[in-house]
């Protein structure tokens, strides 16, 4: 990197998402025109809206598109762009990349070469690091092999310690050993695992951390020989080694560990010439102690904590590195204020193991932005969460003076934000912020195993509520009758006063009633509304099962109103609004049928139900015919040729979507007319998969008469 | 416009009781209602629904749109006329609104008798069609029918205004465009085979729906073949095989909705061709209707109480105000809809007879429907007034009712007596609708004049024997008289037997007019062509 100040005169940002406007953001407001790029998923992507200049790379799949680096620079060329800011995950700490940009002259927002080179392999940068004398986790990475040495190493660590199969992984020839007498059968049961797994049973020792946090130290350098760290980050809350809440700064962290840690820190980024943005991740022992684990040479995804904290535009920073400008502040002048909370917004579903959600959020209600809120986002209502990326929707950060404050702050933000159309974990991270353990700052990595139980184990205890899906049902019902006399659906419009337009169920000497079918998962709900006469006016009575709720309801911006009628007669009803979002979604592109979709947001919980209506086509004429992928997924196996006859249940292919694997079978005996896909091709969610025709019902015979 | 000033006061003894009065009539006829509903019994539903087929009342909430009115016609048909419990007289008919159109629709009910024809579910589902053919109403007939009741079948089968009519009915509605859709969701047998194969459209449930000119037993009689009623005549035989039935439902909801999709595509527009408005709620509540009318009917009341609950804004422009007083007539809007509404306010005169009919014939020229509020003890009698030529005015009457062409509607709100029902429009005079409220009666004259006459007649006969007929005798001969007129007379025998179209609560009249006018907007106006009037 050169030492000579440039200027960035346009900047292409090789990265989609929340993070390419992100960095658009800043480089905007400093006048600097930006380029996107991107593939055929994200054409209408809102980074490619906020750029002011657009190049198509590719296909959607990341490896045909964002992920090459030719055609990042032949962008970059095209456009005229200076230089290139690279986001995080992709090519930015691809080191290629890197000395391709700085081949083609084009500055690469980002550490030197060399730097992202020594910090990519992780062994590597550990011996770099032991080196320049940064902490690393004590153990013993020999080839001398006997059990005496390594029992004597172990006691050099001090116990527990962990025994690790070098070629190993997946916790497969691990194993933790508590004291000594457990170390001979520990050993032989982790070598015994290792021959087997890996075919070697080279073993190395290390200490065991048994409540370790994890926390980073953000650190700049630029290209002056001047660093700094704008301090911590506790990032111990994660769910399969990725996180889900970071907070700044880290808590009950003293002002001397900050400084042995942030000292530690810029040595090591020192250790390998580093310029730029990077992150240098510790391990935080309970006792105070902390060791080195990697260093990121990038801009983390959790990078805004740290900047509500400081006061400071880290990309900002990053571009006055990148033009060869000094650091804009040097250590004494950075200061912590108030903390910092950020939530990252996955479509996914926590109850089944995180499994990534696909599909189109239909309805986005975030909660109003401020300087306690932010939200980082590269998603727009209507916009697809597709197989082909992350499925992160946003970063939700709060910030306030305290801890408890920022989290009170998260909390609300939370239940205030409103997704619909596809599963997010926004319930599942309000209860990790409501654990009393967070409050009290109880983090380390392994928080959301230990909390398991009230993390995960709520959903069967909330529902169980005596009648709270009946309660929900009829919400959602109330709001549907509403909307329905609002829209009056089937109203003719050159018969507008008749009273046949109204949809309230009249019929002659019986009580008028309005009923609905609601679907809950498997559960079916039928709720019956009634206007009583004998309450006040405007008054609805509404019956689910034995379940009965009497109350005023009008339609409010983006839900429901309803005042409920209470038991004792001096509250004459209790207020409460409610946020309701009913999509009419086409499902699938092949088929033409639509369902209705209400999602009550209530409780931080989006409660999905669907409403059995009359016309939308869940039947097909006959049934055969209508063999179609239940999501979008890729093709992993056709056990059937064309014109091959099937018995009803057989299987005909196999669909891999979101990790799992779907079996197509048969509905009926029949033929296999046409097969449309082979295995390897990717499908969307109700494409026709084969054309099948039925023989169940029986007519072969009549025929041969 | 001129505002009705009503002269009752809802705080009054009067208005009290009568209101009390009707209300427990309206409360027995609802009860009865609730019952009727209840199609064959609890037991006959369940084994109806065990074979997984919708009840009658959910396959129209199916196919109706959601949260559609539902005017029901004949609820109480062949109430208490057979020995056999009939409710509703085992079929449902009724308007309801499909794809944002008015249909009439048509259902067996299976839980009752099989759904058999007797000879009023003949009448019955006629009438419907004929409320179909009078206000071009496109027809769904949801059909679970064993055909017609055997026992019966001189009263079902050979007549002109027998089952065979439903077919003639059938061709000449769909010759005028007048969409005919069947939905086969049980069986269909004999001459019932001929409502899908009569019809434009035709959709058949699997499993469920059977079509054939013979069922198996009659088969198996007549040439010995053994054959199961599905493979005779099942969904599949009729969509793959024989053309029968055009299209294949899976089950009851899926049929419904296909019945759905054949109305979105008949390509109709209504087009009311009329001065239509906003509609404005009365200035005062319908609900007050019960209080305005005596529970006595020679109790005279002002007929302009009732039309003040009953159109917009209680705005009624009177024709003739000052002549032939005993007869309302005047225009006024209901659910925004123009209309010339003629009303009873006593006996019809010379004077009034007249009125009546120039305020038709300006209706008619007009195109404006007219609605008839019926509270008629009769034309005036005697020598005066037979000399006046009362039977010559009441002639002109009778004359421009029977021919004028505009919808009329006609309710019977009190009596409906003698020749004052022809000049009202009665049955007789093809009122495109017509109900009753339940303290209405019904006959030839009121039963008090009916034991009258008969009992002058015997005392003349007496007299001319010279033998002596004592008042105690007399009486005795009169009571049973008078006990069957009013039983005769009352709504649940009238419309037991189809004399009306059904009983409505007095507070539903407005709402009742103002779908009925929806409805028959669907037909062009046509023009009328009056006879010719004795001068």
């Amino acid at each position: 990197m050169s030492s000579k100040p440039a200027t960035i005169t346009k900047l292409l940002i090789a990265n989609r998402g929340e993070i390419a406007c992100r960095v658009m953001r800043t480089a905007q407001a400093n006048g600097i025109p930006c380029v996107a790029v991107y593939s055929s998923a994200d054409e209408h992507a809102p980074h490619v809206k906020m750029a002011d200049e657009a190049i198509f790379i590719g296909p959607a799949p990341a490896k045909d598109s964002y992920l090459l680096p030719d055609k990042i620079i032949n962008a970059a060329k095209i456009t005229g762009a200076n230089a290139i800011h690279p986001g995080y995950g992709f090519l930015s700490e691809n080191a290629d990349f890197a000395q391709q940009c700085e081949n083609n002259n084009i500055i690469f927002v980002g550490p030197p070469v060399a730097a992202i080179k020594a910090m990519g392999s992780k062994s590597a940068a550990k011996s770099i690091m032991e080196t320049a004398a940064v902490p690393l986790v004590p153990g013993y990475h020999g080839a001398t092999q006997t059990a005496e040495l390594l029992l004597a190493e172990s006691h050099k660590i001090g116990f527990p310690v962990l025994l690790k199969a070098t070629a190993g992984g997946g916790g497969k020839g691990m194993r933790i050993v508590w004291k000594e007498a457990e170390f001979d059968e520990a050993l032989a049961a982790a070598k015994r695992e290792a021959l087997a797994g890996f075919a070697d049973d080279t073993m190395l020792v290390e200490k065991y951390l048994t409540q370790p946090r994890h926390v980073e130290i953000q650190v700049f350098c630029d290209s002056h020989n001047n660093g700094v760290y704008l301090f911590e980050r506790d990032c111990s809350i994660q769910r399969r080694h990725q996180k889900v809440i970071e907070e700044a700064p880290a808590p009950a962290f003293s002002n001397e560990l900050r400084s042995a840690m942030g000292d530690a820190a810029l040595k090591a980024a020192s250790a390998i010439g580093y310029v730029g943005a990077g992150t240098v991740e510790f391990l935080l022992d309970i006792d105070g102690s902390f060791y080195f684990m990697e260093m990121n040479t990038r801009l983390q995804v959790e990078h805004p904590v740290t900047e509500l904290i400081t006061g400071q535009d880290l990309v900002d920073w990053q571009l006055q590195v990148a033009a060869g400008h000094p650091l804009p502040l040097q250590q004494n002048e950075l200061t912590i204020s108030g903390h910092a909370i950020e939530a990252r917004i996955y479509a996914e579903d926590p109850d089944n193991e995180f499994l990534p959600a696909t599909g189109t959020i239909h309805y986005l209600q975030p909660p109003q932005t401020s300087q306690y809120i932010r939200i980082d986002t590269g998603i727009a209502e209507g916009d697809e969460i597709s197989v082909y990326y992350d499925p992160m929707i946003s970063k939700l950060i709060t910030w306030d003076t305290t801890r408890e404050k920022a989290i009170a702050r998260m909390q609300t933000a939370l239940s205030d934000y409103h997704i619909a159309g596809l599963k997010t974990n926004i319930p599942f991270l309000k209860r990790l912020v409501d654990q009393p353990e967070f409050g009290r700052a109880e983090l380390e990595t392994s928080f959301i195993e230990k909390h398991e139980q009230q993390l995960f184990g709520t959903k069967d205890q909330r529902h169980s509520k005596p009648h709270y899906l009946e309660h929900c049902a009829i919400l959602l019902a109330i709001h549907h009758y509403l909307c329905l006399q609002k829209s009056r659906p089937y109203a003719n419009s050159r018969d507008d006063a008749s009273p046949w337009n109204a949809v309230d169920n009249w019929q002659l000497n019986q009580s008028p009633s309005f009923s609905c079918t609601l679907v809950y998962q498997e559960d079916v709900y039928e709720v019956n509304i009634t206007t009583n006469a004998d309450h006040p006016a405007g008054f609805l009575s509404a019956t689910c099962g034995d379940y009965l709720l009497e109350a005023k309801a009008s339609l409010a911006d983006s839900g429901l109103l309803v005042s409920q009628l209470t038991k004792s007669q001096e509250v004459e009803a209790h207020q409460q609004q409610y946020s309701i979002h009913h999509g009419h979604y086409h499902r699938g592109q092949t088929s033409s049928s639509k369902t209705d979709q209400l999602t009550l947001f209530r409780d931080c919980d989006a409660l999905v139900f669907t409403l059995q209506s009359q016309d939308h086509e869940s039947f097909s004429e006959a049934e055969e015919g209508n063999l179609t992928a239940p999501m979008n997924g890729t093709i992993v196996t056709v056990f059937v040729a064309v014109d091959q006859t099937v018995k009803a249940g057989d299987s005909l292919l196999v669909l891999e979507a979101m990790k799992m694997e779907h079996t197509i079978r048969a509905p009926s005996d029949g033929t296999v007319k046409e097969v449309y896909y082979k295995a390897g091709d990717l499908v969307d969610e109700g494409s026709e998969l084969l054309a099948f025709d039925s023989t169940a019902d029986g007519d072969s015979e009549g025929d041969k008469e | 416009m001129a505002i009705i000033k009503s002269q009752i006061n809802t705080n009054s003894e009067t208005f009290r009781s009568n209101s009390e009065v009707m209300q427990t009539l309206v409360q027995d006829l609802q009860a009865k209602v609730a019952t009727i509903a209840q199609g064959g019994g609890v037991k006959s539903q369940e084994r109806h629904l065990s074979r997984g087929k919708l009840l009658p009342r959910d396959r129209i909430k199916l196919l109706l749109d959601e949260g559609s009115p539902f005017l029901e016609f004949s609820q109480f048909a062949a109430y208490e006329v057979y020995e056999d419990n009939l409710p509703a007289g085992g079929v449902i008919t009724g308007i309801g609104r499909i794809q944002g159109q008015e249909c009439i629709v048509v259902a067996n009910d299976a839980t009752v008798k099989g759904g058999t024809y007797y000879p009023l579910t003949v009448k019955k589902h006629l009438r419907a069609q004929t409320i179909a053919a009078e206000n071009n109403l496109p027809c769904v007939y949801l059909v679970d029918s064993g055909g017609a009741f055997l026992p019966r079948q001189d009263d079902v089968f050979p007549d002109k205004e027998h089952f065979g009519r439903i077919f003639f009915n059938q061709a000449n509605m769909s010759a005028q465009g007048i969409p005919q859709i069947a939905v086969v969701m049980g069986s269909c047998t004999a001459g019932g085979a001929y409502v899908p194969a009569m019809s434009d459209e035709s959709i058949i449930v699997k499993e469920q729906g059977t079509i054939f000119l013979a069922g198996p037993p009659l088969v198996k009689a007549a040439t010995g073949e053994v054959v199961t009623a599905e493979e005779l005549g099942g969904a599949d035989v009729h969509c793959r095989t024989s053309g029968v039935a055009d299209h294949y439902a899976q089950n009851d909801p899926h049929a419904l909705q296909l019945a759905r999709r054949c109305v979105s595509r008949l390509n109709r527009v209504k087009k009311p061709d009329i001065d239509h408005q906003p509609s404005i709620p009365p200035l005062y509540d319908v609900s007050e209707m019960g209080g305005v009318v005596p529970p006595d009917l020679k109790t005279p009341f002002d007929v302009r109480e009732v039309i003040a609950r009953t159109v917009d804004g209680s705005e009624f422009d009177e024709f003739k105000a000052l002549y032939g007083t005993t007869l309302v007539c005047g225009f006024a809007r209901i659910h925004g809809y123009p209309v010339g509404i003629v009303a009873n306010n006593g006996i019809l005169f010379s004077e009034s007879a007249q009125k009546g009919a120039h305020f038709i014939e300006l209706c008619a020229q007009r195109k404006i429907p007219l609605v008839f509020l019926q509270n008629i003890m009769g034309f005036m009698v005697g020598k005066k007034y037979e000399a006046g030529g009362i039977a010559r005015h009441g002639a002109k009457m009778v004359t421009a009712v029977a021919t004028a062409k505009v919808p009329k509607i006609t309710i019977i709100i009190g009596g409906s007596f003698g020749a004052g029902n022809y000049g009202m429009c009665g049955r007789a005079y093809d009122p495109r609708f017509m109900f009753m409220w339940p303290n209405a009666r019904i006959s030839v004259m009121g039963g008090e004049q009916a034991a009258g006459v008969l009992s002058q007649i015997k005392r003349d006969a007496f007299e001319k024997q010279g033998t002596d007929w004592s008042a105690e005798d007399e009486g005795t001969f009169k009571q049973p008289i008078i006990d069957t007129y009013e039983q005769q007379g009352h709504p649940y025998f009238a419309s037991a037997r189809l004399w009306d179209d059904g009983i409505i609560a007095p507070s539903d009249t407005r709402q009742v007019l103002g779908m009925c006018l929806s409805a028959s907007l669907n037909a062009p106006i046509e023009e009328t062509k009056f006879g010719v009037f004795r001068m």
